[in-house]
């Protein structure tokens, strides 16, 4: 199946394929190596995932639906344990950017971005710097003292964005947060993650069905098979930082999509 | 960073489908009694308050009709004693200082009673509810026994509790608490248990302690429940009251005691006074409790108050 993939994809391929082996580096900032994950019930989600994620690099993993995406993450932040392989990564001050902003509906908005730094101990005075600057950075200013049920989709997730940044996480993982919001604010949440990527300088693993936005975001793209889920395709995205939204309208950048939508075709 | 306008764009509001209608957002402050498609945002308050009070009071008037219709014309002058007219009820029940205060000290009596059944019931059923969210042996342990104490027809022990209690204010407050215990329990173990799988994931990347999830997370996710639950046990503590009081004789006499003088001795409007008067002491408390819900939980929480 995967030679059949290349194959379609080598006719018209601009951009170098990623060569998957030299991906498998054990010094990253987050590492899978040789990752299996079989269910008690006997599903086997994962086979055989090995990829690092380096500082300054974002990586996009896009796959059908029920391809085990979500259960990488899971493993990578310690949810779940995998039945084979092992990961490296720090685990104090990982990021996880659920597929629901999981905003504590009780809490306003800062209450919400403090929750985090609460957990983790820090004095009132510090958190309150904390949620200032990462409410800033997601650009809610105004909006400190509403409740999750008054704001949109878009804002939760941007409530949901804040939260993960008070904590500065060098690695940040994120389980398809936009796949609940409309087109036009996925679009703008997508100008604002690669935006916070640049700026905050930490290593992206991002979970997601959507080709624009695996494309748009990514430093590299990893494409993953049917259920069980395995690495079949790479591809680097060649385009530099920060990205305007002009570049969807690139003919590289429809290009590069369509080799990528050619190798998750191949995988169904 | 600039600031991304989609913010208010009213495309990205309906995405979970919590803003539904545009009036959702107001509805709060707007009686929840008009809640589905809601009048438009212009439309004023009062028309609403027009539209929510016209059923009721039109049913309300012809069920006073039907009063009038059954002691003038279905019942002869003999027994009219059975249903007396409502404006007998009102001069003689209401009007009549004599009986009202004798009948609101019997009230009170029983208000106290309900209220110390009632805060007793709630300290138990939020702690083993507690308890049954911590640890799935207690939750297997209690529940059985949470549902058969449901299930006993109330008046089936209500003489054992005489005989051991002995026919006073603690034998009145145990019927209390055994009839408002189960709501509490459920309402607070369900609450306990509902929030999102998400949300325990996040504290759980974060290390919360157990203690810390149950005070961040758990207790404010069973708010909702834990209220839903109050305004009904609030509602069957009055009941418990008043059947214990009926039963028990000694002590001060609450409305129960009264309730049964009065249909002893044949006297219609007292019995329908104090009758209308206990009624009204449920829907007090039930509306009390959801004034104080909406007090806590309603700055976040879509609370729908009836009634």
């Amino acid at each position: 199946m995967v030679a059949a993939a290349i194959g379609n994809r080598s006719l018209y391929s601009p951009h170098g394929e990623t060569d998957l082996v030299t991906t498998v580096t054990m010094n990253g900032a987050l590492s899978f190596d040789g990752i299996g994950m079989t269910f008690p019930d006997g599903t086997e989600a994962l086979r055989d995932i090995s990829f690092s994620i380096d500082k300054g690099e974002f990586i996009t993993v896009v796959g059908p639906s029920g391809c085990g995406k979500s259960t990488l993450l899971r493993i990578a932040s310690g949810l779940l344990e995998p039945t084979a392989g092992s990961v490296e990564v720090d685990r104090d001050r990982l990021g996880y950017v659920f597929q629901d902003a999981t905003l504590l509906p009780w809490r306003t908005v800062r209450q919400n971005v403090e929750l985090l730094a609460e957990l983790h101990g820090f004095e009132s005075n510090e958190r309150r710097r904390l949620s200032t600057a990462a409410i800033d950075l997601v650009g809610l200013q105004g909006f400190e003292n509403h409740y999750p049920k008054s704001l949109s989709g878009g804002m939760r997730m941007r409530t949901s964005l804040a939260r993960t940044l008070t904590l500065k996480p060098p690695v940040f993982l994120f389980d398809e947060p936009f796949g609940a919001v409309d087109e036009i604010t996925r679009e703008h949440l997508n100008e604002e993650t690669q935006r916070l990527f640049q700026s905050e300088g930490f290593a992206g693993l991002f979970i997601t069905h959507s080709i624009g936005e695996a494309v748009f975001m990514s430093t590299k793209v990893l494409v993953m098979s049917a259920r069980p889920g395995r690495i079949i395709a790479g591809f680097d995205v060649p385009f530099s930082y920060p990205r305007q939204p002009q570049l969807r309208f690139d003919p590289e950048f429809a290009l590069l999509s369509g080799e990528v939508s050619l190798a998750l075709r191949g995988t169904s | 960073m600039t600031t991304i306008p989609d913010v208010a764009r009213p495309a990205s509001a309906d995405v979970d489908g919590q803003t539904g209608s545009p009036a959702a957002d107001v509805s709060l402050e707007a009686d929840a009694l008009v809640h589905a498609p809601g009048p438009p945002p212009g439309d004023s308050r009062s028309k609403s308050l027009v539209r929510a009070a016209f059923p009721p009071l039109v049913l309300g008037s012809a069920l006073i009709g039907l009063w009038y219709l059954i002691s003038y014309v279905v019942l002869d002058p003999g027994r009219r004693f059975l249903l007396q007219p409502p404006h007998r009820v009102l001069e003689v029940g209401f009007l009549e200082w004599a009986n009202f205060s004798r009948i609101l000290e019997a009230l009170w009596n029983s208000t106290q009673v309900a209220l110390i059944g009632l805060g007793i019931a709630i300290s138990i059923g939020l702690f083993l509810a507690t308890m049954m969210s911590q640890a799935k042996m207690v939750e297997r342990a209690v529940f059985p026994f949470a549902v058969t104490l449901q299930a006993i027809p109330i008046l089936a022990i209500v003489p054992m509790i005489g005989f051991w209690f002995g026919y006073g204010t603690t034998a009145r407050v145990i019927v209390c608490i055994i009839i408002s215990l189960f709501p509490i329990i459920m309402n607070t173990l369900f609450g306990l248990q509902s929030a999102e799988r998400g949300m325990h994931d996040l504290f759980t990347l974060h290390r919360a302690s157990r203690l810390t999830r149950l005070r961040k997370l758990m207790f404010p996710a069973a708010l909702p429940a834990v209220f839903a639950g109050l305004r009904i046990s609030a509602g069957l503590s009055v009941i418990g009251a008043i059947v214990g009081d009926f039963f028990f004789g000694q002590g001060e006499a609450g409305i129960g005691q009264l309730l049964r003088r009065y249909a002893s001795q044949l006297d219609g409007e007292a019995l329908l006074t104090s009758v209308i008067m206990s009624s009204a002491l449920g829907v007090v408390v039930f509306w009390t409790f959801g004034w104080i819900q909406k007090l806590v939980i309603g700055k976040w929480h879509e609370t729908e108050v009836l009634g």
